[in-house]
């Protein structure tokens, strides 16, 4: 050992040999990033545009969201359009904060293995993505997309939803007690073409009612997912939308 | 304090701040006196007695 | 034994719980992981009212009795397996799903055997579980020779590593039944994060503990880089997995932050798991077995201190740059891409901090296939970490995400960097650990040296060219004005590409059994008869060598 001198009361020789000190600093130098970059999101309004015509899923939308994200879609498919001129013409507008606003998780996605789904909604019949979900390559040649042909057998499972629209509103969704309330008669009302819709949809403006899977006896997972991804990117009208720069 | 406030802060102060404690933390070893404990630092990975197995309590 | 009782009964309130959770669990899912749960606390019942301790005793290989060691390294030997175990697994399951992306048949139209729930698998296994193994093992085999004290806690270090295996299970049979939060590389759900939690808490105090009673006044530069790793990814894992669960006993739970603020927290976390998982726990070991392997300490101690200081600092800010031209805001992406750049200084630093270790002993790389591996794994490190602040410019970036770059860049630096050094490592260490004079066999090192360094040029090129094809045929125009390629077009060009990728994984899966196989004959205590692997070409008439070998 070389015999230590003190070396001024600023030393880095008292980190080195401090394990509480060095575990602070460390924890001190990987907190600022962090905090710096990430909490003035949720204080700086401009963050999340304002938009009109989003609202919270519907429980079959949210059903069918939630299978989404069970079967792993998002690592594959983005939800995310850039502000290019060849992913607004492919993929339709590019997409704003405020189209994800009620998303928990958001599913931006990180790959496009498959195209962007962000704007999905409305472009194909139900009957090609039941074609599509059950065996892609019948629909599209070149497909790697696996098949999930067992998503029309299966029936949703009702009966909770209205935790799940609890637990949702405890995280910030808008859902009215109403809404938490009707969820599971909502949850079978939208793919229901004889049932009525009118309380759905006034709660839910925009919502599509019908059988989505081709399968009027019951409400299948099917349902979920095509009513899903017949909505995404429908909501805002783009047209509509405010110019996102401030007037100077 | 909104975006722009922000901003200017990030562009003058909190450059300047962050710089300059960059330059502090890089100074900090090459400081007089440290270099005979960095040699010595370095060699405790081979002050282990019993790095090889034949060693005997 | 009042001890003995106490954890008897702790074990069967555990089991007891597990029990009841399962009976009232609200999904299959669920009640299955809490059945795993009661299982496994039966068995450790069981096993602490035996006071058996079943794998030393049936398999007494595993605690290598011959070895005298001062130190406690039971844990260390069951973790550098469990690493060859897990990495074995994230490998095969890595190249079952990259054939599928070639043959979409391999998906078998199972709903357990898509490529959605298999990937999460494939990319958990390789970094939590070859990966949180290896740092977990490493670490503990370092701070206990760093500090020269033996581990502080034995019985917790013990329920560390049982308490890890434990949620890669959860996890792993999690992903296959489509348990998820759907945020990558955080995809177990909320019962299984605070299970992490508790063990990962274990963990640090299991590492400090030993910190603090150590012999030696210095704390060596390697156990702060193991230290920040803890500490940052205890918090980074607390903040991204907050959610609200729908119900007690059931699986399902729903992320605390949504749309842009929770897409910036999740690229905050995933960027510093690459950050300080995979890159500061990695160097971690680079800083202690790099010097120990060359026999030379570190080429400077100064250098490392900057480059603890200004990598921890500057990686935490650089995740915005997955999220170039998204919704986020402007100023955090300009954020994210100016510290991205900046910290390809303290990433280089530390690289040549490491390959300049080897100086003066170049001659190592030819005689020493795990100093080879070793150098290779650092130019990986230093390839990546400017690909890394390459492709976190805007301009490329525009170009290079979404696509398979992306894939590329990823596996050059964890086939490359992460791969290399544990192999490096955990050659290192089993003969080490078991008491042996060496691996079995030195040539097959130098087999598996070649077949990794050859799958990852393989697996590197192909997504290099896939990617950028695809950026490029996503962006065409034609001279009418309207876009050359459909979607569907880009896929199918993407074939050749997908299929040599298989083959490089192919070729690092063959490496890393022939690696198996000769770390189960170090192990069995055989050593193969092999011609050295250089021969220094001589004289026999003279006996003296034809080239003059330099004196040092």
């Amino acid at each position: 050992m070389t015999s230590d001198t003190k070396t001024g009361m600023f030393s880095h020789k008292k980190l080195e040999r401090n394990v509480t000190l060095l575990g602070l600093c460390a924890l001190g130098a990987v907190a600022i990033g962090g905090i710096v970059e990430i909490a003035p999101l949720f204080w700086i309004d401009s963050t999340v545009e304002k938009v009109e015509g989003m609202r919270p899923y519907t429980p079959l939308e949210l059903t069918g969201r939630n299978i989404y994200m069970r079967e792993g879609c998002y690592v594959c498919h983005s939800q995310m359009i850039r502000p290019f001129r060849d992913e607004v013409e492919r993929y339709g507008a590019y997409s704003l904060a405020a189209e994800s606003m009620f998303d928990h998780p958001f599913q931006w996605g990180s790959k496009r293995t498959g195209p962007d789904l962000a704007r999905v909604g409305g472009r194909y019949s139900d009957e090609w993505h039941r074609a599509h979900l059950k065996d892609p390559r019948s629909v599209v040649p070149e497909s790697i997309m696996p098949p999930y042909a067992f998503l029309a057998e299966r029936s949703v499972k009702a009966g909770d939803m209205s935790a799940h629209l609890a637990a949702l509103s405890r995280v910030g969704v808008p859902y009215t007690d109403a809404a938490i309330k009707a969820a599971d008669a909502d949850l079978m009302a939208q793919a229901d073409p004889n049932a009525d819709g009118a309380a759905l949809k006034q709660r839910y403006p925009k919502a599509q009612v019908r059988d989505f899977d081709g399968n009027p006896a019951k409400v299948t997972e099917m349902d979920a997912v095509v009513a899903y991804l017949q909505m995404l990117g429908t909501l805002v009208d783009r047209q509509k939308a405010q110019a996102h720069e401030q007037p100077r | 304090m909104n975006y722009n406030d922000l901003r200017h802060f990030a562009d003058s102060w909190g450059l300047v701040a962050m710089g300059m404690i960059f330059l502090v933390l890089v100074a900090w070893p090459f400081r007089k006196g440290a270099s005979g404990r960095n040699h010595d630092a370095a060699h405790i990975i081979f002050r282990d007695d019993d790095d090889d197995q034949k060693q005997t309590d | 034994m009042d001890k003995l009782v106490t954890r008897v009964g702790v074990l069967f309130v555990v089991a007891l719980l597990a029990f009841v959770a399962m009976v009232l669990g609200v999904d299959q899912a669920f009640s299955v992981h809490m059945g795993i749960a009661c299982v496994a606390a039966l068995i450790a019942m069981a096993v602490s009212m035996n006071k058996f301790d079943f794998l030393t005793q049936r398999f007494p290989v595993l605690s290598g009795p011959s070895v005298a060691s001062r130190y406690d390294d039971d844990p260390i030997r069951w973790g550098v397996i469990a690493t060859m175990f897990w990495g074995i697994a994230g490998f095969l399951v890595g190249l079952i799903i990259a054939l599928q992306l070639a043959f979409p048949l391999l998906n078998l139209n199972l709903e357990y055997t898509t490529f959605g729930r298999l990937r999460p698998l494939h990319t958990s296994a390789v970094i939590f579980a070859f990966g949180g193994n290896a740092l977990i093992a490493t670490s503990f085999y370092v701070v206990q020779r760093t500090c020269r004290a033996r581990l502080a806690f034995p019985g917790l270090a013990r329920f560390v590593f049982w308490g890890y295996q434990l949620f890669i299970v959860l996890a792993a049979t999690g992903y296959l039944m489509g348990v998820t939060e759907a945020k990558e590389y955080a995809e177990p759900e909320w019962y299984v994060d605070i299970w992490l939690t508790i063990v990962w808490v274990s963990y640090l105090a299991v590492f400090v503990g030993t910190l603090v009673k150590r012999k030696e006044p210095h704390i060596y530069v390697a156990n702060w880089f193991y230290l920040a790793f803890i500490i940052t990814v205890a918090m980074l894992h607390l903040v991204n997995n907050l959610s609200m669960p729908v119900s007690l006993f059931g699986s399902k739970s729903y992320s605390a932050f949504a749309g842009v603020q929770d897409a910036l927290t999740q690229w905050w976390y995933g960027h510093n798991a690459v950050g300080f998982f995979l890159t500061a726990g990695f160097l971690a070991m680079m800083y202690y077995f790099v010097p120990k392997q060359a026999e030379r300490p570190v080429y400077s101690y100064r250098l490392s201190i900057v480059h603890f200081w200004s990598l921890i600092f500057l990686y935490i800010w650089a995740g915005p740059h997955h999220l170039h031209y998204t919704a986020l805001p402007d100023w955090a992406q300009t954020l994210g891409m100016v510290f991205s750049i900046v910290l390809w200084m303290p990433s280089w630093g530390g690289m040549i901090n490491g390959l300049m270790t080897l100086n003066g002993a170049w001659d190592k790389i030819r005689t020493d296939p795990i100093i080879r591996m070793m150098v290779m794994a650092l130019a990986f490190y230093g390839m990546s970490t400017f690909e890394g602040p390459m492709l976190s410019i805007k301009a490329v970036n525009s170009l290079s995400h979404y696509t398979d770059w992306t894939i590329g860049h990823v596996h050059s630096g964890a086939l490359g960097w992460n791969g290399m050094i544990t192999f490096a490592c955990l050659y290192y260490l089993f003969p080490r650990l078991w008491g042996r004079s060496r691996m079995y066999s030195l040539r097959m090192i130098n087999w598996h040296f070649w077949l990794s360094t050859i799958g990852i040029v393989f697996y590197a090129s192909a997504m290099w060219v896939a990617g950028i094809m695809q950026g490029l045929m996503w962006r065409e125009y034609g001279a009418d004005g309207y876009l050359v390629y459909s979607f569907a077009e880009t896929v199918a060009a993407m074939f050749p590409m997908y299929v040599i990728r298989a083959f490089g994984g192919l070729l690092y899966l063959c490496g890393a059994l022939i690696m198996v196989y000769n770390v189960w004959m170090t192990v069995a205590g055989r050593l193969r008869d092999e011609k050295a692997m250089t021969e220094t070409p001589h004289n026999p008439d003279a006996d003296r060598p034809y080239v003059a070998v330099p004196a040092e």
